[in-house]
């Protein structure tokens, strides 16, 4: 932790120590670090003189922000009316089984990073997903299982 | 429409015009007619948010939420038009459809005010079921030891969220998440007991829905109204009981201490009272064990053994966790039947500076301000008090002064919790807080910020004080407290320019070999400013336990009879001679250090110890704990076997305050009613009647008083400051001392007019900085300073029978900086050795930054690391208090 500390000073001292920079400084943090680890959450919430539910309070509110690693690819299954109609919430289930993460985590070894996200843009072809910049379309579970059969099955912690 | 003498303000609610307060809402103005609007997040001590919609009115035609809009001359309020009722049905169905649970029907009804809402309304049940969402099973959090959060009950009214940032400033939860997914909580997959929650339960008596409910619930057959036993802060509790338990405490809203609140320990510790291992019989140590006896037998051996060591050879310890009936009882016993001044009681070791300086330049030892009146301060500079773990109420009224825009100042060797709030904080090394307060005096002198007038006014060598400030000058102050200057300048002027400002301290201040002279040099900066004789304003030495004020104030101490009134003064002695018909004593008796130090040094033989424990809480414990082993006939009076009793020749069971009639005087002066929930325990009994039955058995009179009300009858007549006081006028709300007289209100806050001096005026006293006791060495190199934890109260022999407070705190920890853990290769959990000069223990470690690079600390809550066997009892020349706050120490890994 103390380590995470000296690294964000420099990002930190160029803030004021107010609650209303709190969001300009979690977007600093999280454009330091890729996310926001817990232990950041406290640091901020010093920074910035609030509470540190506070901090946690409206990060997570914002979608911007994430509180878990990246992976290489990142999964996003569509939550828009088409897709959600046509099963999303079952695509959705499946992904969790076959990557062994919920939404909003990472795969161990880095791999997936798990999202959902109002509208693809495809409602053609629902319901869908996109891994990167692919969009997998008309899927089933049998399909999604299909994708991901060697994808590791454990979350990053 | 305005009525000139009430001020109030006409409107009409449903046809019938009714006259309001102007600065009420259009909801408060309803319900005070009687005129009911269902309501769920609205709670009278938080700001109205208006986010439940339920209270939906027509205003002159409009619809809209009554608990945020006021009320207005002529506005026409309708609560029952058919728009009102279809949004308030609409409102109430949203909020049923996240409240999974039953509703209407459901058997939790009573203490669900939705589902009374819902009741109400006539919400239909099977529309319900059709809006909701069926698959909502999030786990319930039960990490709290004691209160649970389930999620899926919680319609997010938000009154928690308020609570705890409104009220308790905590700030320990907050909405997280978003969308259907918001929810309460503090960290990403963090549990209650992650967050920064002090378990205090405010935001648990409020839950309107019981998402937030107590883990044990046990429904009252009915309720006392008493004074909490554990701090100073005194708050006002309902008892509630069944069965000759305490199955339930709630806080009393109209008691002006609390307000209705407590902190953890009030509210959810009183599991001790009916702990098995409560003393329930009279022990008598045959053959080296404590064996079971009758009272007539441990009464008689008592008497025998009491009468043959009178005079010099006794000595008694009376105890601030005893009513002021008992104490006086103690002191009259000590003084009238065993014809000694040697009564002295724990305040010794704790605020004996107070009561010493501040007599001195204000003339009374006591809290300037009331409680309430500090949350209306413009400036609180907190001093040597760590006031939200050990003060949590007044702590409370720091966080409304800050919320009304007051300023802050924190000075504290630890950064403390409240450090995070302090506009400023000074972080200075232990035992420099002479140094730093008479720098600040310096900057208000060489600034003109004094208030001359009252200088000139109310007080006296005013001079001598201000040519002592010379010698504090920037490099001193600098080389003695550790801090820059500037920032001790900063300090001087925002105490000095934002009037009034309200000085609040405890044992940072009083725990020093020059505890006094840490006294007066607050006392002087309030005089020097004109911040006392005010409201809001002054010196106010929070008071640890919860009578240590009334146990002064009663006597208990070797000097002076009850009010303060000297032992050697002549016209005093004639009156408690006359008063208990026997001859008294002139000499002062002896001090706490002093009767232990006196067995193996001095004259005394025989100790009547109650409700204390020096053996955990006296300065080099280890030296305690001999003149306990040593002394020829020691008697403990206590509900528990403790440390100290493992040394008595006799063991007298006590009643807890539960289980009598009498008073508390809380930190704020303020004498408050102790009631009988419950029979005493066993064969325990209430200390003031043990006490009587001793003095009876050595056949003396003056011990037949029929009730604590008597005893109090006594002490009036004899005391000026409760002279006024009767168990009948503080039937419902405390009187605060001075209360002279039968018709006098009480006194809200000190030196009004005049100092109780000879001359009423206050006194300035020229300082000179002295150096704790010992300091750091090659051999010994980092400070250890004491502190005490939120969750468990003196040598913990209570506290630590809660198994919820347990929980949350259950051992030592030697809270070392990351600095000096790295030099000594220690992480946090390694069990460490601390050496001082007198003695080690053994604890885990815990690195944190709150700990000052150079000094370590401790509490002395628990018996399995002795914390005192390592502190020093060296002590202040003028009030006798060791120097528990400064020891010099070695700390390494234990393995
Ligand atoms: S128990 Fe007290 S500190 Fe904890 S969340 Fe509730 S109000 Fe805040
Ligand atoms: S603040 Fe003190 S008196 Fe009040 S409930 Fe807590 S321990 Fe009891
Ligand atoms: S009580 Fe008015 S909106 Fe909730
Ligand atoms: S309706 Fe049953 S708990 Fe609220």
């Amino acid at each position: 932790m103390a380590s995470t500390d000296t690294d964000l000073a420099p990002i930190l001292d160029t803030f004021e120590r107010r609650p209303e920079t709190l969001i300009s400084l979690l977007q600093a943090v999280q454009g330091r670090l890729g996310y926001l680890p817990p232990e950041v959450l406290g640091t901020v919430a010093r920074h910035a003189r609030v509470p540190r539910s506070r901090v946690y309070g409206v990060a997570s509110f914002y979608s911007q922000f994430r509180f878990n690693p990246v992976g290489r690819h990142r999964v996003a299954v569509c939550r828009g009316t088409a897709c959600h109609v046509r099963g999303a919430r079952l695509i959705l289930e499946e992904l969790e089984r076959s990557l062994g993460i919920k939404e909003g985590q990472t795969t161990e070894d880095m791999e997936y990073s798990l999202e959902t996200v109002a509208c693809i843009g495809c409602c053609g072809l629902s319901p869908c997903i996109s891994v990167g910049d692919e969009v997998s379309a008309k899927l089933t579970a049998k399909k999604v299982r299909k994708l991901f059969k060697n994808a590791q099955r454990s979350a990053h912690k | 429409m305005i009525d000139i003498t009430t001020r109030k303000v006409e409107v009409s609610i449903d046809g019938s015009t009714v006259l309001v307060d102007p600065s009420s809402t259009v909801l408060e103005a309803a319900l005070e007619h009687g005129v009911f609007i269902p309501h769920l997040c609205h709670d009278p001590d938080l700001k109205p948010t208006g986010v439940c919609r339920l209270c939906m009115v027509e205003v002159d035609g409009r619809l809209l939420t009554a608990c945020n809009t006021p009320v207005v001359a002529g506005a026409l309020i309708r609560t029952d038009t058919d728009a009102v009722k279809e949004t308030r049905l609409g409102a109430v169905e949203l909020l049923l459809v996240n409240h999974h649970r039953g509703t209407v029907d459901c058997a939790e009804g009573e203490t669900c005010e939705l589902a009374k809402i819902a009741r109400l309304l006539e919400v239909d049940e099977t529309r319900l079921k059709r809006l909701r969402r069926s698959d909502q099973t999030l786990d319930v959090d039960t990490s709290n030891p004691f209160f649970h959060f389930d999620p899926n009950i919680c319609v997010l009214c938000g009154i928690c969220v308020r609570t705890c940032d409104e009220i308790v400033g905590v700030g320990a939860i907050d909405f997280v998440k978003r969308g259907i997914y918001t929810t309460i909580g503090s960290a990403p997959d963090a549990q209650w007991i992650d967050s920064d929650c002090v378990s205090c339960g405010e935001c648990v008596v409020r839950c309107p829905t019981g998402s937030l409910a107590p883990t044990h619930h046990e429904v009252p057959e009915r309720e006392v109204i008493s004074t909490c036993t554990y701090c100073g802060c005194g708050c006002g509790i309902h008892l509630g009981v069944r069965d000759d338990r305490i199955v339930s405490v709630r806080g009393v809203r109209e008691n002006p201490a609390n307000e209705g609140r407590l902190c953890v320990k009030g509210r959810f510790g009183f599991e001790f009272v009916n702990s098995p291992d409560r003393l329930t019989t009279p022990l008598i140590r045959r053959q080296g064990k404590l064996e079971e006896a009758t009272w007539d037998e441990a009464l008689d051996l008592v008497a025998e053994r009491f009468s043959a060591n009178r005079g010099e050879a006794f000595a008694s310890i009376a105890s601030a966790k005893l009513t002021n009936e008992e104490n006086y009882l103690i002191q009259k016993f000590t003084r009238a039947v065993m014809g000694t001044n040697n009564v002295d009681h724990c305040a010794r070791l704790c605020h004996s500076p107070s009561v010493a300086g501040l007599v001195q330049s204000f003339g009374s030892g006591a809290m300037t301000s009331s409680t309430k009146d500090i949350g209306d301060a413009r400036c609180i500079l907190a001093v040597g008090t760590n006031t939200t773990a050990a003060h949590p109420i007044v702590a409370l009224q720091v966080m409304r002064s800050l919320r009304q825009g007051g300023k802050l100042i924190v000075i504290n060797p630890r950064e403390i919790e409240l450090a995070h709030y302090a506009d400023l904080f000074i972080q200075n090394r232990p035992g420099s807080d002479v140094a730093l307060l008479m720098g600040m005096m310096r900057v208000i002198v060489d600034e003109g910020l004094h208030d001359l007038e009252f200088i000139e006014a109310r007080c006296e060598d005013y001079e001598v004080f201000r040519e002592s400030l010379a010698q504090y000058d920037e490099a001193l102050v600098e080389e003695k407290t550790g801090v820059p200057f500037a920032q001790i300048a900063r300090a001087a002027r925002m105490y000095a320019e934002n009037s009034p400002a309200s000085i609040l301290y405890a044992m940072g201040i009083t725990q020093h070999t020059h505890g006094t002279d840490n006294v007066l040099a607050t006392s002087n900066l309030a005089l020097l400013t004109g911040n006392v004789g005010r409201a809001s304003s002054g010196v106010n030495p929070l008071r640890g336990q919860s009578n240590v004020q009334g146990a002064c104030d009663m006597g208990g101490l070797p000097n002076v009879y009850p009010g303060y009134q000297r032992v050697d003064d002549p016209k005093v002695q004639a009156k408690f001679e006359r008063a208990w018909g026997v001859e008294l004593h002139s000499t002062p008796g002896l001090t706490h250090l002093e009767i232990l130090g006196g067995v193996t040094a001095g004259p005394i033989k025989a100790i009547y110890l109650v409700g204390e424990n020096p053996a955990l809480s006296e300065a080099d414990a280890s030296h305690a704990r001999e003149a306990l082993e040593k002394v020829d006939f020691l008697v403990v009076q206590d509900i528990f076997l403790t440390e100290s009793t493992e040394h008595a020749d006799v063991v007298l069971p006590a009643a807890s305050f539960a289980e009598k009639d009498g008073t508390f005087t809380n930190t704020e002066r303020r004498v408050q009613r102790v009631r009988k929930a419950i029979e005493p325990v066993g064969d325990s009994r209430e200390d003031g009647w043990i006490t009587s039955a001793i003095a009876k058995r050595m056949g003396v009179e003056g011990f037949d008083h029929e009730s604590a009300e008597e005893v109090m009858n006594e002490i009036a007549s004899l005391t000026p400051q409760y002279g006024g006081i009767t168990h009948d006028r503080i039937e419902d709300i405390g009187l605060q001392w001075p209360c002279p007289d039968p018709s006098h209100p009480g006194t809200r806050y000190l030196h009004a007019e005049r100092f109780p001096r000879p001359n009423g005026r206050g006194r300035f006293f020229p300082l000179q900085y002295r150096p704790p006791a010992e300091e750091p060495d090659a051999e010994f190199p980092l400070v250890l300073t004491t502190e005490r934890s939120l969750y468990h109260y003196h040598t913990a022999t209570m506290t630590r029978r809660v198994p919820g407070l347990e929980k949350l705190r259950s051992e030592e920890l030697v809270e070392i900086h990351p600095r000096d853990a790295e030099a000594l290769s220690i992480a946090s959990g390694d069990r460490v050795r601390v050496t001082s000069r007198r003695g080690e223990v053994t604890a885990r470690a815990l690195v944190t930054e709150v700990s000052p690079p150079g000094t370590v600390s401790m509490t002395f809550h628990f018996h399995e690391a002795p914390t005192n066997v390592l502190t020093n009892a060296a002590y202040d020349p003028v009030a006798k208090i060791p120097e528990t706050k400064v020891c010099a120490v070695r700390v390494e890994p234990a393995s």
